[in-house]
């Protein structure tokens, strides 16, 4: 693997998200999820939420990379609230 | 009412998929997000950075302009090729004998690959030996796409819709084709005229095949490459140099691996992110 360039943060960020997914899996089988219409202008399931809340971080993150600068503690937790406010009422 | 357990076990048919997608997408994906976070001296020397050319790219003027050029000819070609492609199905006779004829001419533009037809159009182009060119400064306009950034413009969506309308053509004769007869006579009846036809027989079904061509035309223009690199270089200076010239330019001619990893994710991340955009609108407009 040591062709990959692995390091400690991205190993972390990649099994989080492995790991997010697992859960969304497991939650899926155990509860089948539902197409919905929240504060989002679509109808979407958990699943889609899901992926907008990925798609979001990103930008948040990309967005203040390209004006604040590196320090990015406060975009992930923008981009984590943000995740949880789609989950829940998206 | 006993109900039957569901055991579906079609998903597993998609498992080779995964494996298949996993190999060829998601590792180098992962790989190139790792890049993106080191400064690579050689394949052995790496030392992390953060992100460090996350910042350096989405500050880069360069990418910037790069960006919103890429932004421009996506939307220019989008706006010619796929009226044009419609306009170009709607004339092509479908009971006809030449039918098969006219399809297999106008796929003729598809079969060439990229950097043949960026040499056609080079050659096409040239204001001392070219037919365009030629043609265009004996009537006297002023044409050079080697020093004048409109005219290399002009001439690389010119290219390009030479290129890619048939694609949206035929795509959309495969639409009108599977329209019923009945649905004609009707509208007939009801004294449509031609427009009204195309308004409200025509596009309503031709949906399905348009955010197809759309999807692929959006795609495909957004990462251009090969066509201008032949034909104009990315010059004159920088007007013509789109986001994969550049970042082939930082990757391979300078062998800045870091940055342009961080270049790939953030492009790759914008593709994202109009592919979906664009699929939701369609979804919505499907909801009502």
């Amino acid at each position: 693997m040591a062709w990959m360039a692995w390091t400690g943060p991205t190993l972390v960020f990649f099994s989080s998200i492995g790991i997010a997914l697992v859960i969304m899996t497991l939650w899926e089988i155990r509860s089948p999820t539902r197409l919905r219409r929240g504060f989002l202008p679509i109808s979407t399931t958990r699943g889609d939420r899901f992926f907008i809340s990925l798609l979001s971080a990103a930008f948040i993150h990309l967005l203040w990379l390209g004006i604040i600068g590196q320090d990015v503690w406060l975009a992930s937790l923008l981009a984590i609230t943000w995740a949880w406010i789609l989950m829940r009422w998206g | 009412m006993i109900v039957k357990p569901r055991r579906d076990k079609a998903w597993l048919g998609v498992l080779p998929v995964l494996l298949i997608v996993a190999f060829s997408a998601v590792v180098p994906l992962m790989t190139v997000v790792n890049y993106s976070v080191q400064d690579v001296l050689d394949f052995n020397t790496r030392f992390f950075v953060g992100l460090e050319w996350y910042e350096a790219t989405l500050t880069d003027p360069r990418f910037q302009a790069a960006f919103f050029r890429q932004l421009a000819f996506s939307a220019t070609i989008l706006i010619i090729e796929i009226p044009l492609g419609i306009l170009v199905a709607r004339g092509i006779p479908r009971t006809s004998k030449y039918t098969g004829l006219i399809i297999v001419l106008l796929a003729i533009p598809l079969l060439i690959p990229w950097n043949v037809v960026g040499t056609i159009w080079q050659l096409f182009a040239r204001s001392d030996i070219g037919l365009l060119g030629v043609v265009l400064n004996s009537v006297g306009i002023d044409y050079n796409y080697t020093s004048n950034p409109a005219d290399a413009w002009v001439t690389l969506v010119a290219m390009d819709v030479w290129h890619w309308t048939s694609l949206v053509a035929l795509l959309s004769f495969a639409g009108l084709s599977a329209i019923p007869p009945a649905f004609y006579q009707a509208a007939e009846i009801d004294g449509a005229g031609s427009w009204q036809i195309f308004r409200f027989v025509e596009l309503p079904r031709l949906r399905s095949v348009l955010v197809i061509a759309v999807l692929l035309r959006l795609m495909d223009s957004f990462m251009i490459y090969t066509e201008p690199f032949v034909l104009t270089g990315g010059g004159p200076g920088n007007t013509t140099t789109f986001l994969s010239q550049y970042l082939a330019t930082m990757a391979v001619g300078q062998f800045d691996l870091g940055p342009a990893a961080a270049f790939s994710v953030v492009y790759f991340l914008f593709t994202l992110l109009f592919c979906w955009l664009f699929y939701t609108s369609v979804i919505r407009e499907d909801d009502g």
